[in-house]
């Protein structure tokens, strides 16, 4: 299906099925076939690796905003070696304007945990934690029923459809800290540890948690699992844009008359989300800017959307990047300055401190913000931020610090007359 | 004062030891019982948290100070927790922060002096398109604030009527 063809698009991760949340539904509506096909046909899958194979045919990139085949990352983990092996589920989504994954966990848990258990399988896991934010208090619940009723009805645990596969899988959250959606942060805080993000290499298949082979997976890439499994990689690699193909859970926020969770293919314009998806702007106001995918990914005006496609292709083309899909709209009221000032002040807060240049940096960047933002600036602030950013960019151990650095780089370089104004205008006669 | 963990807590408490292969990773979830217990994680009670897992404390401590949601002191009954980050401030969640200020007449940070309401201005709370929001004691979401819905919001809560779960129906989605 073409990503034009939007409107005829019938969703599977979130279907139409009245309480597919629960268990009996789901299987009604042909849930866990794909898990007993991948453990009992022998002909269709020969082993595990076969599965590894289809996924990484299909080309899931990775939903948590990187964007990694995620086929391609499961064929990194080393052979089984009898000891533990992790498949580690990151459901801790907490970059501003994302709000995704907690749909899944909310109206259709079970196609996220046949997907981790078909992940698991196919890389011969020990056991499954997936983790997810404290706040999420609601959908922890909701996650540890519906593992349970999965443990009950045997598609959890021992000897999975009668086959020699067992896994374990439990339910695991964290307690605020948007830095443990980094995935090696994520292993410490399981771990039972402060959320300082790991040096790489090693990496998580060769050293993940406790020291063993651990996979780290979005849970809306393990969710699309399932129908690959079922209706094949070409089907999946079939849909939207040709190199970010599937489905996405769109989340759009800020200035529309429908904010909200829609699942429709990749490759959609952008325009066509604000205009027809999310029902147009809010009050009739004019479009100003629009975030793409998460407060990280930089920010585009207006004029700069005609032909912008939500992928990934596409939006580099454009200067920015579709992240985690979470997309904020902004109206022709909006200051740009505050709305820069919160996201410096939200990396400033977030930042583990771990290394000089981010809890130094973002600290920095929130401070000359404010600075601007109450009609204290000047001017060579401007470029001092610039100039803060490049040095904060690639020299930590995690994304963390890149992430605050691209939003005030590219907020400022495409709305400088936007920031110049809020500056002192005596700093302009000074030398 | 003692903190005492109950015979039901130290129960929880081995189930959560079983899932892990050692026991660190108990630290996160032991201080959310001993949380949900004392209704705080005050150094007291972080020591209560070491001895009963074997950890240091300078460890539970560590972990205590760096995750938000653990209060570090005691709060008010109703913890408000009100988003201000991104969407949240562009849909108008300062004006919600200002207004339960001047209702409950204290500052963010701060708590009423009936012990009633705690008030907090936090960070991304994931619900961007119900925005502004604000969440209760770590636990229920409220989303689509407006003054008049914080108004009803605080006279319930004043009443210890505690509101219902908010289900947010996907759009485009036709149940069939």
């Amino acid at each position: 299906m073409s990503s034009a063809d939007w409107k005829n698009y019938e969703p599977v991760l979130i279907p139409n099925v009245k309480d597919i949340h629960k268990i009996d539904v789901y299987i009604k509506n042909g849930g866990y076939s794909a898990l007993k096909s991948v453990l009992t046909d022998k002909k269709k899958w020969a082993d595990s690796k076969s599965v590894v194979d289809e996924v990484k045919a299909a080309n899931i990139r990775g939903r948590g905003g990187a964007g990694f085949n995620a086929g391609l990352k499961w064929s990194f983990m080393p052979p089984a070696d009898g000891g533990p092996r992790y498949l580690a589920c990151n459901g801790d989504e907490s970059e501003p304007g994302t709000f995704k994954d907690r749909k899944i966990f909310e109206y259709n848990p079970h196609v996220f945990i046949e997907g981790a258990l078909i992940a698991a399988y196919a890389m011969q896991i020990t056991a499954i934690y997936v983790y997810i934010r404290g706040e999420y208090l609601a959908y922890i619940k909701m996650m540890e029923k519906a593992i349970q009723d999965a443990y009950d009805k045997g598609m959890i645990g021992k000897n999975i459809f009668g086959s020699d596969y067992s896994v374990d899988f439990h339910v695991t959250y964290g307690a605020g800290a948007y830095i443990c959606g980094e995935e090696t942060s994520m292993l410490e805080s399981l771990e039972g540890k402060r959320g300082y993000p790991r040096v790489k290499p090693p990496f998580p298949a060769q050293k993940g948690l406790w020291g063993r082979p651990t996979t780290i997976n979005n849970i809306e890439t393990l969710a699309h699992v399932p129908s690959v499994i079922n209706r094949g990689a070409s089907w999946f690699s079939s849909i939207g844009a040709e190199n970010h193909p599937g489905p996405i859970l769109y989340g759009i926020s800020g200035h529309v008359n429908r904010p909200g969770v829609y699942e429709l293919p990749s490759g959609i314009p952008i325009l066509d989300l604000i205009n027809d998806v999310a029902g147009g702007m809010k009050n009739g106001k004019k479009l100003k800017a629009v975030i793409p995918g998460g407060s990280s990914t930089p920010v585009l005006r207006a004029d700069q959307l005609e032909g912008i496609t939500m992928d990934s292709e596409s939006l580099r083309t454009a200067g920015t990047m579709l992240g985690t899909a979470g997309m904020v709209v902004m109206d022709e009221d909006t200051d740009m300055v505050d709305m820069l000032w919160r996201i410096t002040h939200f990396y400033h807060h977030e930042s583990c401190g771990q290394c000089t240049p981010c809890r130094e940096g973002t600290g920095w960047l929130e401070k000359i913000m404010l600075k601007i933002k109450n009609g204290n600036g000047e001017v060579k602030d401007l470029d001092l931020l610039l100039d803060i950013t490049t040095q904060m960019e690639g020299r930590t151990i995690c994304a963390l610090a890149d992430a605050a650095a691209w939003p005030v780089r590219h907020t400022i370089t495409r709305f400088r007359d936007e920031f110049e104004a809020r500056c002192k205008k005596s700093a302009h006669a000074v030398v | 004062m003692e903190y005492e963990f109950t015979k039901e807590d130290l129960k929880e408490i081995e189930k959560i030891k079983a899932k892990y292969p050692e026991v660190m990773p108990a630290t996160l979830p032991v201080l959310w019982v001993a949380q949900n217990r004392f209704g705080h994680v005050e150094p007291e009670v972080q020591r209560l948290v070491a001895k009963t897992l074997g950890l240091p404390e300078a460890h539970v401590h560590g972990v205590a100070t760096f995750y938000t949601q653990y209060y570090k002191e005691k709060k008010g009954k109703y913890v408000l927790d009100v988003c201000t980050c991104l969407s949240c401030q562009l849909c108008g969640g300062y004006d919600i922060l200002e207004h339960l200020e001047k209702t409950l007449g204290i500052k963010k940070g701060e708590t009423t002096q009936d012990g009633k309401f705690t008030l907090n201005e936090v960070e991304c709370l994931g619900a961007c398109g119900y925005a502004p929001m604000l969440q209760i004691t770590n636990d229920k979401y409220i989303n689509n604030l407006t003054v008049e819905k914080t108004d009803k919001l605080i006279d319930m809560l004043k009443k210890d009527e505690e509101p219902e779960y908010e289900e947010i129906e996907m759009p485009l989605r036709k149940v069939k």
